[in-house]
């Protein structure tokens, strides 16, 4: 690695390898598919990868999927094809291209993904319980919804050792314990403990590293944009969890960002706006959004997405080893509530963002397809306000339709959002003097 | 009129008093007049006299455990109102209940001690954080179990259930004992065992009572205490026995998409008007769990069991022993009907999902069906009622 740092390839690197994985993730999917292998189908928040990855199971990220027609303009094809199908305009957009996914037999713009064999999925979006149930009937599958309680209110969260919190624990853990024998049926493979300790272990290094990157972008300038650079992390984060290939790369990202950070090196050659995003990304022009901000010298330091999307994974959980089981209840009980809690508690996770990152101004996007994000946004927003001056943009779209995605008005109302920014920052000059 | 009792719960005197020694005709109207009344005067003069509240959104809530600590519990079930104050508080693209609930709170018609929701859907798991941010009172979440099907899901949510005995035990400034539990679970029981009549009625001898009134008999459950709904259920079922009414030529449907916002009760008599509903899921939260708790034993882990082992479905609830699909044929069935209307509240997610399912069912059973969507505060029925007409006229002359 120091000869890369040296020539200086080492900028840019985290990008080029998760771009070059997410190939190789896709090419191994489409070689699953065409030997008709059956793949485990999982969501973002809460994969059980690390237990998944030990009994070989081609892993199927649905949402990433889907997102992906958007990221490359098709998602129209799909959406269009699932509501033929009967599925209404106003449901969940990754439901429905995901739909049409399975009516193509899995054909996707990337590849081609395997029939699923078994989907396991958390209740941290109730759409994913929906959804699964679309497969229960296309497919005859078994289905597993790992329940994972989450936060009951606003900073009540419960920790080891208390009653409410070992409640959760072992129905989480009795789960798991009743989730292993399905795995082995589906899969023809016993449970090895041993594996399941190694695939922890990459966890662990993932964890501790994902964190370290996102702590690292308190950096001034900024080293990467959690909204398009950090999509690209997220997605590997997913789709490589509990992997050795995953937690190589999470610590190469650690080195190329304490490498920006020494050298002064930001993601904007001019940074002069600091800004954290809450929701989910524009994906139909999701280069075009990133870039509505970017040329005007804003960059977003950090997002509610990097947090929730990545399952929680922020919080850099570490398994112990001597007890597998009871730590990945107690680590997914934490992390996935975590994942929620940055998606409908997040008034003081959003207060301590713009403290710890020194942030100028927070962008709220609500989507038309996503209740589990969007529905609070706009009371957050009004509770955010009152804990911090700050100037804050509230622009609705979506995920996945273009046809509630206007460009123009988004255009306007993010350049509106700046001219406050810009005289803000010339009023506070102003009374320096 | 009004009778001075002290019931189990303390409180000195009833909250629904108009209907007493009224004609059945005059008692059914005063129900409406209450159900479609958006200040829940019945709730105001509870507080009135020192009672406190538990208001809990839709679906389903173990009113048991609040109702044990001498609470009223109140069901969330919106409201036919402009959400002037809470459409600031959400974003668009949501469903109204979640709206106009938020504002029945914010404009202070009804006023609270506690809230609670549930994770039914990706909306209404949200409302706890926001209410939250609005309100002093305690506001949480209640996880009902997804995981129905693990042999560990009675045990967790015996475990949740003491959670809340423990939060309610603290606003009613009083303990919750087994015995305050396994009284309350008797009056449920008997009131779950009125309603069940009531529904029987409905299935058998349609013409004695109507979509509306049925609906309006089940949803005071939701507003007054239930000592009160099993005296005015008591009272009225002989009543409606007694109606002469003559069986019509009508066809026999199953209403199914009501299990969380309401549809207008303008709509449900419009219903009313072509067809014998003989069976739906409105308000099923009240009829969830179908038989008895036993009072013996524990009761929380009882009424636990019984939400999962002895329980009703709805596309809100995973269990793998219950496919939507299937149960919403078993209802058909079980009713006698001859066709379903299958709809959906505007922007609801699971609702409309599950829409896919149960008409690819009936079109496979060969079921006639009729798919539409509703508001609560919707006002012009004149377009459906045409279409429904149209879909009924088609069935009795095929």
């Amino acid at each position: 690695m120091a000869d890369a740092t040296v020539d200086g390839t080492i900028v840019g690197r985290g990008n080029k390898d998760g771009a070059a994985l997410f190939r190789q993730w896709f090419e191994e999917l489409t070689a699953a598919a065409s030997e008709d292998r059956r793949g485990a189908y999982v969501f973002v928040m809460g994969s059980f990868c690390e237990l998944l990855q030990t009994f070989d199971l081609p892993i199927v990220f649905p949402e990433i999927n889907s997102l992906q027609t958007a990221v490359r303009r098709v998602a129209h094809e799909y959406l269009n094809e699932a509501e033929d199908y009967g599925y209404s305009p106003d449901i969940c957009g990754y439901v429905k291209a995901d739909v049409a996914t399975q009516l193509r037999g899995g054909e996707l713009p990337m590849g081609r993904i395997p029939k699923p064999g078994i989907a396991v999925y958390t209740n941290a979006c109730n759409t994913y319980i929906k959804w699964a149930e679309i497969w229960e009937r296309m497919y005859g599958i078994p289905t597993f919804v790992l329940d994972v309680p989450g936060t009951r209110a606003a900073g009540t969260q419960t920790w080891p050792g208390h009653p409410d919190f070992e409640n959760d624990r072992r129905y989480v853990a009795a789960q798991i314990r009743e989730l292993i024998p399905v795995l082995e049926r589906v899969t023809g493979i016993g449970f090895d403990i041993d594996k399941l300790r190694e695939t922890m272990t990459h966890a662990n290094a993932m964890g501790r590293a994902w964190r370290r990157v996102l702590e690292l972008n308190q950096s001034r300038p900024s080293l990467f944009n959690a909204l398009s650079d950090g999509t690209i992390y997220l997605g590997v984060a997913n789709g490589f969890r509990g992997t050795a290939a995953g937690a190589s790369y999470f610590e190469d990202l650690v080195e190329e960002m304490e490498f920006k950070a020494a050298e002064g090196i930001g993601t904007l050659t001019e940074e002069l706006y600091r800004l954290i995003f809450v929701g989910v990304p524009c994906y139909p022009i999701f280069r075009r959004f990133t870039e509505l901000f970017t040329e005007l010298g804003g960059t977003f330091v950090n997002s509610t997405y990097l947090w929730f999307a990545s399952g929680g994974s922020n919080v850099g959980f570490q398994y112990d080893l001597e007890d597998p089981i009871e730590s990945l209840a107690e680590g997914v009980l934490v992390s996935v509530r975590d994942a929620m809690d940055s998606m409908f508690f997040q008034t003081t996770i959003l207060a301590e963002m713009i403290d710890s990152f020194a942030a100028d101004g927070v962008v709220y996007h609500p989507i038309k397809s996503c209740r589990t994000v969007s529905t609070g946004l706009a009371d957050n927003r009004r509770s955010l306000m009152k804990e911090r001056d700050i100037p804050s943009l509230f622009i609705e779209s979506d995920m996945m339709d273009k046809r509630v995605v206007s460009e123009a008005q988004l255009k306007n109302r993010i350049d509106a959002f700046f001219e406050g920014l810009e005289s803000r920052r010339q009023q506070a000059a102003i009374r320096q003097k | 009129m009004t009778t001075k009792v002290t019931m189990d719960n303390g409180i000195a005197e009833r909250v629904f008093t108009e209907w007493r020694d009224q004609p059945l005709d005059e008692v059914l109207y005063h129900c409406r007049e209450l159900v479609e009344d958006p200040d829940y005067p019945t709730v105001r003069r509870w507080r009135d006299r020192g009672g406190k509240v538990v208001g809990h959104f839709q679906v389903y809530f173990p009113e048991e455990i609040a109702h044990a600590a001498g609470m009223l519990p109140l069901k969330l079930r919106g409201a036919t109102l402009e959400a002037t104050q809470a459409d600031s508080r959400f974003g668009s693209y949501l469903c109204s209940i979640l709206k106009t609930s938020l504002e029945l709170a914010l404009s202070r018609r009804i006023e609270l001690e506690m809230f609670v929701t549930h994770p039914i859907c990706d909306a209404a798991r949200n409302l706890a954080a926001v209410w939250g941010r609005n309100f002093q009172y305690p506001c949480q979440i209640l996880y009902l179990p997804q995981n129905a099907n693990s042999s560990h899901a009675a045990q967790y949510l015996r475990g949740e259930y003491d959670r809340v005995r423990r939060a309610v035990e603290e606003i009613a400034g009083r303990p919750v004992t087994e015995d305050d539990l396994r009284g309350s679970l008797a009056v449920f029981n008997e009131n779950r065992a009125l309603l069940r009549e009531l529904y029987g009625m409905k299935r058998e001898t349609p013409w004695q009572v109507s979509a509306e009134d049925a609906y309006v008999l089940t949803a005071m459950g939701g507003m007054i205490p239930r000592e009160e709904h099993n005296e005015l259920l008591r009272a009225v079922l002989p009543l409606l026995r007694e109606r002469p009414a003559k069986a019509q030529d009508r066809i026999r449907v199953v209403f199914e998409g009501g299990f969380c916002e309401q549809p207008p009760l303008d709509l449900i008599r419009a219903i009313g008007r072509s067809c014998y509903v003989v069976d739906d899921d409105l308000l099923i939260g009240l009829r969830w769990i179908l038989d008895d708790v036993p009072l013996d034993g524990d009761p929380l882990l009882n009424l636990a069991t019984a939400y999962l082992e002895n329980s009703s479905y709805s596309p809100v609830q995973h269990d793998l022993r219950k496919p939507k699909e299937d149960m919403l044929l078993e209802r058909i069935a079980g009713a006698n009907a001859q066709a379903a209307i299958v709809t959906a509240a505007k922007m609801c997610e699971p609702g409309l999902e599950e829409q896919v399912a149960y008409t690819r069912a009936l079109d496979r059973e060969g079921v006639p069906y009729f798919v539409s969507e509703f508001e609560e505060n919707m006002t012009s029925f004149d377009h459906l009622e045409i279409q429904l007409e149209t879909f009924v006229e088609n069935l009795l002359f095929e």
